[in-house]
């Protein structure tokens, strides 16, 4: 974790360097509106990364050395097909037409978007209590306390 | 050593009570795999589509005064084939097709962190990019304000109708699309790698991607907001890039191309690092300075944003020696990775494969197209060249090395594991030096017409410019560089109707997506190799040159 | 390090040699700049395109020997080097400072072409429109316009002179392309831009619209024609004529 946070907080950190030099000697407002936002962009998420990665142990993907045992065990629960990322994708499909057809076809779009929405969050609940890993019961797995 | 650990199945399944087939299966799979399959071939057929395109524009070139189009259609053409080559073939075949497939195998990882995220950015992308072509049916056209749709041009008064709303919608779609992406990508990337592999052991490929991703979520976003903000003048008067109303056109330059350079990086990392798969691989040796090749790959991302403006020199309103020095200092990561692959294959036993080809092809005609951007990145140069064929010529060849020759070192390397199948590698070989040989005699004398006055973005020009020439010779090598491409399609029905079987690790490759069957099963392993090194699967096949340091007891967070 | 220095002022100097010398120098397929203000840019154009055949031609070379030296010659792996810090360092620093200089060269002819005279001898006011140039002359109250499709407008300028020119646009961006002048602007809606040429040989030829401006984009002409002194006040004189008698 801590290497990601360092990516994160490099590339902020550069992105910012260039803002002040860039703000210092041009003022010009939109690039550096924009750099702001992008260094923004790059330090916040690399300063939480640093902070969780100081509260935690290192994570297996972290450690130079790793047991078999460690490599062992279920990593997640992913769904194997689900109809609503199609439903949803079709459904905002139409709703942007709706900018050049009319607005008729955000009142399909729409539709299809949140019938999606709610349909899918319905799904995954239901797929997470049928995962043995997000029962009550202690053991599960390790990696999924590491992270 | 040499045995791979037996390790559990990696990833479980929601139980599903009745496995669906067919179509419905196509449509509903959040497999990684099935997803960026998707990607590649709706990628690529766009990429043919708007090929054609190329082909209809470089006829009407053939001859001074050409009647081939009109004026107003040549417009559309050039307009939809770049938009088509930059949003909807380059990157999302790099960072939907390629990263979709091969990251999560590069990491030991069951699929992506957000499998139905990462189908729905499959439709944005396909209806999205659908969209785009509606414009042809409209009654006054498609868009024809080229690829950066500078404002007021793209603005209502000049550009009524329909179809530059399509081509709006359709970016808009393909943006959001991107960003969902690139969430997927980096989030994957930090969370889902294989107990033991560090952050400074990922495969170079999955460093690009992961570098990639930042630069989406970077620029993209800002894509989207000027896309609002032109919609927004063309239908609510909004007024942001027109002066009557009080708003400022070059604003739109600025937006755009702070959006348009990490885009250009956007479409080149990933070909980047299949580059760095491929050479290492072919000439038998581990990457030459890995982590100097990581660095590069960062500055690259950081400078990428600090030189939008080099691309608005001769509109007079920008901070020339900041933008200049920036963009040349840009070219010293290039550089190094130029010099990281020669030294790589320095001292190796190359073999020439297909993949290998390609990555060679690559290099000098990269080398090529980034010279001439150095000399671009100089303001007085650029005031010279900028808006000619010169700078048609610079970013074609940058981005016919990386898309296509990169692109297809990556297909041809990556394509057994894909499919479980081999391509023929003589059919490779032609289409290798065919398109290679059309690549460069369609746009060297690009160059020269740049340099003699010939403008881009012109439907005809006279007989009396002295341009007929080098334009006939330009024609003439997209269609030697059109029969190259087909090929590829000869190569790929050849193994579709007479099947040559692949093994799981045909090239003797060096990174994890080789520890699996060919193709992988759905959720990619069955048991992983020990990963002690950047390259854990040459480790087990060779030990006796192994990379992996020797086991100390007791591991921590990787030293670095 | 100080034969980094060492090495870094040797190929300033040859780089400032070739640049004096470079009138012998070809053209690599550049217009010489008919202009002080673009003959510069031509002399930094032969600079890059130097400087860009040792760096390509060092780069191929390389690569030419390596796929020669090194290809399969067996089965047995290779010695499996994973890098060398002197050598990467070395790939690194020696790009620095190539850009380097090549920055140094760039500014001096930038500050030259964009620089804008006090006291120019002649002001030349272009405007851009969908799709063809208006040319004031605003000393002697003299325009010359875009007709239509095939009646492109003249730009008359006198040898020697400097002449400062004030461009704007009336509507969409336009480039105001002079190939033979080493040069371009953009024609910008709400921004007004000036610049100077002081042409310096008797010339005529096309100038063009080099940024996309919609439908007739590729006719938006007009001619230059860069003359004497005496046959620019002919000139002048009788288009004040012909403007006072419509
Ligand atoms: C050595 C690094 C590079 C430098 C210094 C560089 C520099 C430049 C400059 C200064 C321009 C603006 C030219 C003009 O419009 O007058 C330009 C245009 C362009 N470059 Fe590069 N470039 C580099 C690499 C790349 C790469 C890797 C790609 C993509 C894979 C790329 C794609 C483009 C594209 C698409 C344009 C044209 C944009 C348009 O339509 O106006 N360049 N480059
Ligand atoms: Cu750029
Ligand atoms: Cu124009």
């Amino acid at each position: 974790m801590r290497t990601e946070s360092r990516i994160y907080l490099g590339v902020g950190s550069f992105f910012l360097l260039i803002l002040i030099v860039y703000f210092l000697w041009s003022k010009e407002s939109t690039g550096s509106v924009l750099l702001l936002a992008s260094a923004g962009l790059g330090i916040l998420p690399g300063l939480y990364m640093g902070w969780w990665s100081r509260r935690m142990r290192p994570r297996l993907e972290d450690v130079e050395v790793v047991e078999p045992l460690d490599i062992s065990g279920v990593v997640g629960t992913f769904p194997e097909n689900t109809i609503f990322p199609f439903t949803l994708g079709i459904g905002a499909w139409l709703t942007g037409l709706a900018f050049v057809f009319g607005v008729w076809f955000a009142v399909i779009g729409m539709g299809f978007v949140l019938g999606a929405a709610v349909a899918a969050t319905v799904e995954s609940k239901r797929a997470s209590l049928a995962e043995p890993a997000n029962r009550p019961a202690p053991g599960g797995d390790g990696r999924l306390r590491d992270r | 050593m040499t045995s791979l650990l037996s390790t559990e199945k990696t990833g479980s399944q929601v139980e599903e009570s009745h496995p669906p087939g067919g179509f419905y299966r196509w449509i509903t799979s959040v497999d990684h795999k099935v997803i960026g399959k998707n990607y590649m071939y709706t990628a690529l057929t766009f990429m043919f589509i708007a090929g054609a395109m190329a082909l209809l524009i470089r006829t009407q070139l053939f001859n001074p005064n050409g009647h081939v189009v009109g004026q107003q259609t040549y417009n559309e053409l050039f307009t939809i084939h770049g938009s088509m080559m930059l949003y909807l073939f380059a990157g999302p075949f790099a960072f939907g097709g390629f990263a979709n497939y091969i990251v999560p195998l590069q990491i030991g990882a069951p699929d992506m962190a957000f499998p139905r995220l990462n189908n729905l950015s499959y439709w944005l992308f396909l209806t999205g990019g659908s969209t785009m072509l509606l414009g042809f049916f409209t009654a006054s056209g498609a868009a024809a304000f080229g690829w950066v749709a500078y404002a007021p041009l793209s603005s209502n008064p000049y550009s009524p109708g329909p179809g530059p709303d399509l081509w709006i919608v359709s970016i808009a779609l393909v943006g959001f699309s991107g960003i969902f992406t690139g969430v997927n990508l980096v989030t994957t990337i930090f969370y889902l790698r294989a107990p033991g592999l560090t952050m400074f052991r990922m495969p170079l490929f999955t460093w690009s991607m992961l570098v990639t991703g930042i630069l989406i979520l970077v620029a993209f976003p800002v894509l989207t907001a000027a896309l609002v903000m032109l919609y927004a003048d063309r239908h609510f008067g909004a007024h942001f890039f027109s002066v009557q109303g009080g708003g400022v056109p070059v604003m739109w330059q600025n937006l755009f191309w702070f959006f348009g350079h990490p885009e250009v990086y956007i479409l080149a990392l990933p070909f980047f690092g299949i580059i760095s798969e491929v050479v290492p691989v072919f000439a038998r040796k581990p990457i030459f300075g890995y982590r100097g090749m990581v660095f590069a790959t960062l500055a690259i991302a950081g400078l990428s944003t600090g030189v939008w403006a080099h691309h608005m020199f001769t509109t007079g309103t920008v901070l020339l020696p900041f933008f200049s020095a920036l963009s040349l200092l840009i070219a010293v990561p290039t550089g190094i990775k130029v010099f990281t692959w020669i030294a790589t294959i320095w001292g190796g036993q190359i073999r020439f494969g297909v993949p290998m080809l390609f990555a060679m092809g690559f290099i000098p005609a990269f080398v090529m197209g980034g010279i001439t951007g150095v000399m671009l990145a100089s303001p007085p140069i650029d005031f010279y060249t900028h808006d000619t064929y010169f700078v048609v010529a610079h970013f074609h060849q940058v981005l016919i090395a990386t898309t296509i020759f990169a692109g297809f070192a990556g297909i041809y390397y990556w394509y057994p594991k894909i499919t479980g199948r081999m391509l023929s590698e003589r059919i490779g070989r032609w289409n290798f030096w065919i398109t290679y040989l059309g690549f460069w005699v369609t746009f060297m004398p690009q160059y020269l017409l740049g340099l003699r006055g010939m403008p881009r973005r012109i439907a005809v020009y006279s007989a009396t410019d002295g341009f007929t020439f080098l334009n006939r010779v330009s024609t003439v090598g997209a269609y030697v560089m059109a029969i190259g491409m087909a090929l590829f399609l000869v190569n790929v029905v050849r193994s579709w109707r007479r099947p040559v079987a692949a093994e799981d690790n045909p090239w003797d490759g060096a990174t994890l997506e080789w520890a699996t069957s060919s193709p992988p099963p759905t959720h990619n392993f069955h048991s992983l190799p020990p990963i002690r090194s950047a390259r854990p699967v040459w480790d087990a096949n060779h030990p006796e040159h192994s990379d992996a340091a020797p086991v100390i007891a007791g591991g921590d967070e990787s030293a670095h | 390090m100080t034969r980094m220095a060492r090495a870094a002022r040797a190929a300033s100097v040859v780089a400032a040699g070739l640049v004096l010398a470079s009138c012998k120098i070809p053209s690599f397929g550049a217009y010489h700049g008919n202009t002080v203000q673009g003959n510069s840019t031509y002399h930094l154009w032969q600079g890059f395109f130097i400087a860009s055949v040792f760096v390509g031609g060092i780069t191929f070379l390389l690569l030419g020997f390596a796929l020669v030296r090194f290809r399969r010659r067996g089965d047995a792996i290779p010695k499996q080097v994973h890098g060398n810090t002197k050598l990467e360092v070395f790939y690194t620093v020696v790009p620095v400072l190539i850009v380097a200089v090549l920055f140094v060269f760039t500014v001096r002819v930038e500050n030259k072409v964009d620089a804008v005279s006090n006291h120019p001898n002649l002001r030349v006011d272009v405007t851009a429109f969908q799709w063809g140039w208006k040319f004031y002359y605003p000393d002697y109250k003299v325009t010359t316009i875009t007709q239509g499709v095939g009646a492109y407008p003249t730009l008359e300028l006198p040898v020697g002179e400097t002449a400062t020119f004030r461009l704007v646009s009336n509507d969409v961006v336009h480039g105001f392309y002079l190939p033979q002048f080493d040069f371009s602007r953009y024609a910008l809606p709400g921004v007004t831009n000036y610049f100077d040429f002081t042409p310096q040989r008797t010339a005529s030829f096309t100038g063009r619209c080099s940024q996309l401006c919609g439908l007739y984009h590729a006719e938006m002409l007009f001619s230059v024609h860069v003359v004497t002194p005496a046959q620019f006040a002919r000139w002048i004189s009788n288009h004040q004529e012909s403007q006072v008698t419509k």
